[in-house]
């Protein structure tokens, strides 16, 4: 039950976007991906969900190649959540999560009660039950997010792979969700902007630059004075809080 | 939790397929009505009753006397007319609904891939250039024109997985190229007889149309109603966009293919019979999205039937609006449709 990632390497013509990345995550772990903008984030988590095909390199779920995997067998074990879904049609909360399903349905099969149960549990889970009815349309951002949460979970997957999810909410909507996520008893792979809310939710962290790990490791290991200096040109004191004795970054300038 | 699990699966077996049997039987009884009501209208004014009996006569299970004028009227003119009605706008509202789906796209409709344009070119090349030397008809021209539009949008959009808006470029680069070639033939070698008749094809007419015409589309659009049926969930998947569909299962750039080829072969079916009547394909889908949502395993069938019906409406209506004279199909979609879709945004727009 472990996704892997082996010296992964994408580019657009000449030049390269991902550059020899390789990653572990642990079974029902979070893993954080820090960089600055244009640092390869998005790439890697299409490479990681086979939306791409890497040039060279490959990623593995329990030692199986993705690229040998169908489609279909692949999006009911990898579920992603992309920063901001949108749509123009007014489907219903339900329908949106329903969606999720459909890779574990055939062209002639019905809606089974695996389906039925499925879907329930993804709403309860991310707090929807009473809003199921409500068009996607009439939903707050935070809501909008939930519901794409509640869909990649209705895949009954064993890796969810999200592209900084929490970018248009506001703090509440944020931390609701990512605790939402580092509680879920799956293996997670995160992008994440915020270094303070990185550092509280994930179990490890790997930061990206120019499409290279930089580091990784535990928070505590990553999230050092010189590294934030060095990646993202900040000046930046690095404390245990004494609220949730996670790693916390105070800005100094 | 297990109020929502009970909900969800109110699938007691009964209603879940009674509902939909009533309404497609509603349905087609509109459908059987509008065809009477269709067939009745004309120089020849027809009974209902007249048209019924005529048809339970040809199919044996009633041998009532009837005016042999009336039989043949509508045996050989009027049936077979009003059945193509029905099944030109069901197709061309069903490839409306696809094409707003696939592209996400409020405006897209079944000619944006250059198809009418190019089945004009095909026409007029017929028509005015001669070519085929009579051998091939103006029908086969425009279905061979419509092709090749189809297939220059294929290749401009990257075998159609360029994505959406590469798609609809290249689709409104070839209605540009094939009308500038449609107008140049027409001006150049047309005389002002033959650049009527072509114009007064190109807004549409169901006058030519007979049992062959009918055998051909209801085929094609049957076949392709079935197809799009069982392939309803996969349009759903594409609602966030071809990348979520991707993350889904989905093989974005066969489905693509299939279904721009489903809607390419029905429009240049569609178009090469009865000419390129317009609004049907546009406004139809968001009419029947405001009723029964944008689901498409009920999307696509509403959108068939409401097709249909505003099809042969149109119909009557291009016969019987102007006395001693048939309007142009199109000019009559327009004339009807656009009040009808005008009172359709300002009620969404009012809902929201």
């Amino acid at each position: 039950m472990t996704i892997k990632a082996d010296n992964l390497i994408w580019s657009i013509g000449s030049k390269p976007i991902v550059n020899g990345v390789s990653l572990t995550v642990q079974p029902g772990k979070t893993l954080g991906l820090l960089g600055p903008n244009g640092s390869g984030k998005t790439s890697l988590l299409r490479l990681l969900t086979g939306l791409r095909r890497p040039h060279a390199g490959q990623v593995t779920l329990d030692g199986t190649d993705i690229a040998t995997i169908g489609r279909r067998a692949l999006a009911r074990r990898v579920a992603f959540i992309e920063q901001h879904a949108t749509t123009n049609a007014n489907l219903r909360v339900i329908d949106v999560v329903k969606l999720g399903r459909f890779p574990h349905q055939t062209m002639f099969s019905g809606w089974t009660a695996a389906d039925a149960t499925a879907v329930a549990e993804a709403l309860a889970r991310t707090g929807l039950t009473d809003k199921a009815e409500q068009s996607w349309q009439s939903l707050s951002g935070g809501e909008r997010q939930r519901a794409q949460l509640a869909r990649a979970l209705a895949q009954s997957p064993r890796e969810l792979i999200l592209d900084e999810p929490t970018n248009h909410l506001d703090v509440q909507h944020q931390i609701s969700l990512l605790r939402l996520v580092s509680d879920l008893p799956v293996t997670s792979i995160i992008a994440l902007h915020d270094l303070n809310h990185a550092a509280m939710f994930c179990d490890e962290l790997l930061v990206l630059r120019a499409g290279q790990v930089v580091a990784a490791g535990t928070p505590e290991a990553v999230l050092t004075r010189d590294l934030l200096a060095e990646v993202f040109h900040v000046d930046a004191h690095v404390d245990a809080s004494p609220y949730h004795a996670r790693p916390h970054i105070h800005f100094a300038r | 939790m297990t109020a929502t699990l009970a909900t969800i699966s109110a699938a007691q077996p009964l209603r879940r397929w009674l509902v939909p049997a009533a309404w497609l039987l509603a349905s087609l009884l509109a459908i059987a009505l509008v065809v009477a009501i269709s067939v009745g209208v004309g120089d020849l004014p027809i009974s209902m009753s007249t048209t019924f009996y005529a048809i339970t006569n040809k199919l044996g299970f009633t041998a009532v006397a009837l005016n042999p004028m009336h039989e043949t009227v509508i045996w050989e003119y009027r049936l077979s007319r009003a059945l193509v009605a029905v099944f030109c706008g069901a197709g061309l509202a069903l490839c409306g609904a696809i094409m707003q789906s696939l592209l996400r796209n409020p405006l897209a409709e079944p000619y944006v891939l250059g198809i009418s344009a190019g089945a004009s070119t095909g026409a007029v090349a017929v028509v005015i250039l001669g070519i085929g030397a009579g051998a091939i008809s103006l029908s086969a021209g425009a279905f061979v024109g419509a092709f090749a539009a189809f297939f220059l949008v294929a290749l401009l959009s990257n075998g159609a997985r360029g994505g959406a808006d590469r798609t609809i470029l290249a689709g409104v680069a070839a209605s540009q190229l094939f009308n500038a070639a449609t107008a140049y033939i027409v001006t150049t070698s047309g005389n002002a007889q033959q650049a009527r008749d072509v114009m007064f094809w190109l807004l549409g007419s169901f006058g030519g149309v007979r049992w062959p015409e009918f055998a051909l589309v209801s085929v094609v659009v049957g076949v392709a109603l079935v197809v799009c049926l069982l392939n309803a969930r996969v349009l759903d998947a594409f609602a966030f966009g071809d990348e979520a569909a991707a993350s889904l299962g989905v093989d974005v750039g066969r489905t693509r293919i299939l279904f721009f080829a489903l809607t390419a072969v029905m429009t240049a079916t569609v178009v090469s019979m009865v000419g390129a009547i317009g609004f049907v394909g546009l406004v139809v889908p968001h009419a029947a999205r405001y009723v029964v949502g944008p689901l498409h395993a009920r999307l696509l069938p509403a959108c068939a039937i409401t097709g249909a019906i505003f099809m042969v409406l149109a119909d009557i209506a291009s016969r019987s609006l102007i006395p001693q004279q048939v309007l142009p199909i199109g000019v009559v979609t327009a004339l009807v449709g656009v009040p009808f879709f005008a009172i359709i945004l300002y009620r969404l727009q009012r809902a929201s």
